[in-house]
């Protein structure tokens, strides 16, 4: 069976955060015609960070995390097709293969295939997957699954203490759940955070009711007599952790293969150039999916932020209105755990300074992260005024004096200039 | 019931928004094709639901708790009107509310 549409249909794969931003821009861009979103999800486009917290925690409906209503796509004609998984792009017909078998013909195509959850690659995971009471956590229903069992006295293992982890181990705790958090590497937060912000979050966990182990590193998993459910943990030295549920956090992988089998460049992401295009002219890619240039880093880089998946979505919408405008947004990222807000602007890797700014103590500080004088990266815990001034002051890449960053005294938009003059208002 | 707004758009085009008195305002603002993008999804995060407040409205608006003006306090296009939409939860009594969407920082 084949569409009859001969003209203008951009259609979009990837109904997530950046597909469905991607679509709204497309209009406000000024493209009128034909515009279809395709998602494997039966939801509408919605936002994932709830989904280790508020969401988590049941204090929020699943229509609330949508980015926008059924209404808002219907008065924007923008098509949806959901639950319907895009398995082949043909591009020398520029055709879209669904996995019913249906054809449809594009003009010009987005990638927005985010990620999915890295699966742990010991030998009893397939099996695990398998039971109800092993998660990992990318969408609604994985959360539908692990809020059910959210009761007081059950034993949560998490596996994993990245951001998504430990996230989950705050919400968790808050319900009454007895939390043990496993991370392979010696501290947790390790490849996006300094030593000290580690320490910081471990001690956190730790003074919240967590048991939080680090250096340890998962050999296998118990299961009952039926094997329909998962009783207990097994690590390195012997250690058994008994579980009543286990949800595992250890990454993302970009949602590449698609791409790669239309023999688009791939390398750890989709590769986009700075107006989020693909190494065909016709395709461009935005959000989690895609490797693309970073002007504010000077190389190539992967994100995995709602941030990005929106700024870049606008990108690649401006570029296929024909108004291409280049991608040059700082990276930025939030993480809620307990009543900690913590913020980050720039990117830390590299860093050769540290310098502390309030008392982690009274959990209320900014971490500047400093490469060769420049200031690279911030981290703001409960400092939220002076992280809306710490990202123009990674944006502007400047020296700065370590000691003054330090000091109190001098209140820090002092140090990054003045914010520039309001438009006139009418 | 639901309840009526006025909304001044980034072009100056006004228009009249009717919505349910429950949930945030900015909940009722991210589904206008010309509202507010909201990245943070209402955390008090990202400041990108910022809205300017009629002046005779002000004062019927709950105060602004600590995060929220910590944000407002450095923002580029910051007035005393300034508010986060997402800080404001919408009630039966906000119908006749006028607000303008204040230019993207
Ligand atoms: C638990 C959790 C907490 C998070 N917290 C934060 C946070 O606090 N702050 C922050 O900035 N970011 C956070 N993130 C990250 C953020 O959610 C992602 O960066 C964002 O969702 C990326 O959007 P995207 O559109 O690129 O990808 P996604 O949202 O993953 O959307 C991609 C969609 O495409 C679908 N798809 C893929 N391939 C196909 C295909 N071939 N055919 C059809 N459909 C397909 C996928 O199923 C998915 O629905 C969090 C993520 C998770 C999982
Ligand atoms: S939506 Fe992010 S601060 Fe309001």
């Amino acid at each position: 069976m084949s569409d009859t549409h001969t003209e203008d249909h951009i259609y979009i794969v990837g109904a997530g955060h950046a597909g469905g931003e991607l679509a709204f821009a497309l209009r406000q861009q000024g493209y009128a015609g034909p515009l279809t979103i395709v998602g494997d999800e039966s939801h509408l486009p919605y936002q994932r960070p709830p989904l280790s917290k508020a969401y988590l925690k049941g204090e929020c409906e699943a229509t609330s995390l949508y980015l926008r209503q059924l209404a808002a796509y219907e008065k924007a004609n923008i098509s949806l097709v959901l639950s319907r998984r895009v398995e082949r792009i043909d591009r020398a017909n520029k055709k879209l293969v669904f996995d019913d078998g249906r054809e449809v013909t594009y003009s010009k195509l987005a990638l927005a295939t985010g990620g999915r959850a890295r699966r742990m690659t010991i030998n009893d995971a397939a099996r695990a997957e398998r039971t109800s009471n092993f998660r990992y956590l990318r969408n609604i229903d994985d959360v539908m699954a692990i809020r059910a069992r959210f009761e007081a006295g059950q034993r949560l293992v998490v596996i994993g203490g990245g951001y998504v982890g430990l996230e989950v181990a705050a919400s968790a705790i808050a319900r009454g759940v007895k939390v043990t958090v496993l991370e392979a590497l010696p501290r947790v937060l390790a490849r996006v955070t300094a030593p000290q912000m580690s320490q910081f979050y471990e001690k956190v966990h730790r003074d919240a009711g967590v048991d939080l182990r680090t250096n340890i590193e998962v050999t296998g998993l118990e299961f009952n007599a039926a094997g329909d459910a998962v009783t207990a943990v097994h690590c390195t030295g012997g250690v058994v952790i008994p579980a009543d549920f286990v949800v595992v956090g250890i990454g993302l992988l970009p949602n590449t293969e698609v791409a790669q089998a239309a023999g688009l460049d791939v390398d750890n992401g989709i590769v986009v150039n700075e107006y989020a295009v693909t190494s065909d002219p016709d395709i461009v890619a935005a959000g989690d999916c895609t490797n693309h240039p970073s002007v504010f880093c000077g190389r190539r880089i992967r994100l995995e932020s709602v941030p990005n998946a929106v700024e870049q979505a606008r990108v690649a919408a401006a570029s296929l209105a024909g108004k291409p405008k280049a991608y040059d947004s700082v990276p930025w990222f939030w993480s809620d755990q307990y009543d900690l807000k913590l913020q980050m602007t720039g990117l830390s890797q590299g860093y050769d300074q540290f310098v502390l700014r309030g008392s982690m103590e009274n959990k209320s500080f900014a971490a500047f992260y400093l490469k060769q004088g420049r200031l690279i990266a911030v981290d703001a815990v409960n400092r939220a005024q002076e992280f809306m001034v710490a990202k123009r002051m990674v944006v502007a890449c400047k020296p700065f004096d370590p000691a003054v960053l330090a000091d109190e005294s001098v209140p820090l938009k002092t140090l990054a200039g003045p914010v520039q003059a309001a438009a006139p208002q009418a | 019931m639901s309840i009526r707004l006025s909304v001044v758009d980034r072009n100056g085009g006004e228009h009249e928004v009717e919505t349910a008195p429950e949930g945030s305002l900015m909940e009722t603002l991210r589904e206008l094709d010309y509202g507010v993008s909201a990245i943070c999804g209402g955390m008090c995060s990202c400041a990108t639901c910022h809205v300017y407040i009629a002046p005779e409205w002000l004062a019927k608006l709950p105060d602004r708790q600590s995060d929220e003006g910590d944000l407002l306090a450095e923002l580029q296009f910051r007035q005393d009107n300034s508010r986060l939409s997402c800080q404001i939860q919408l009630q039966q009594e906000h119908d006749g509310l006028r607000l303008t969407l204040a230019p993207e920082e």
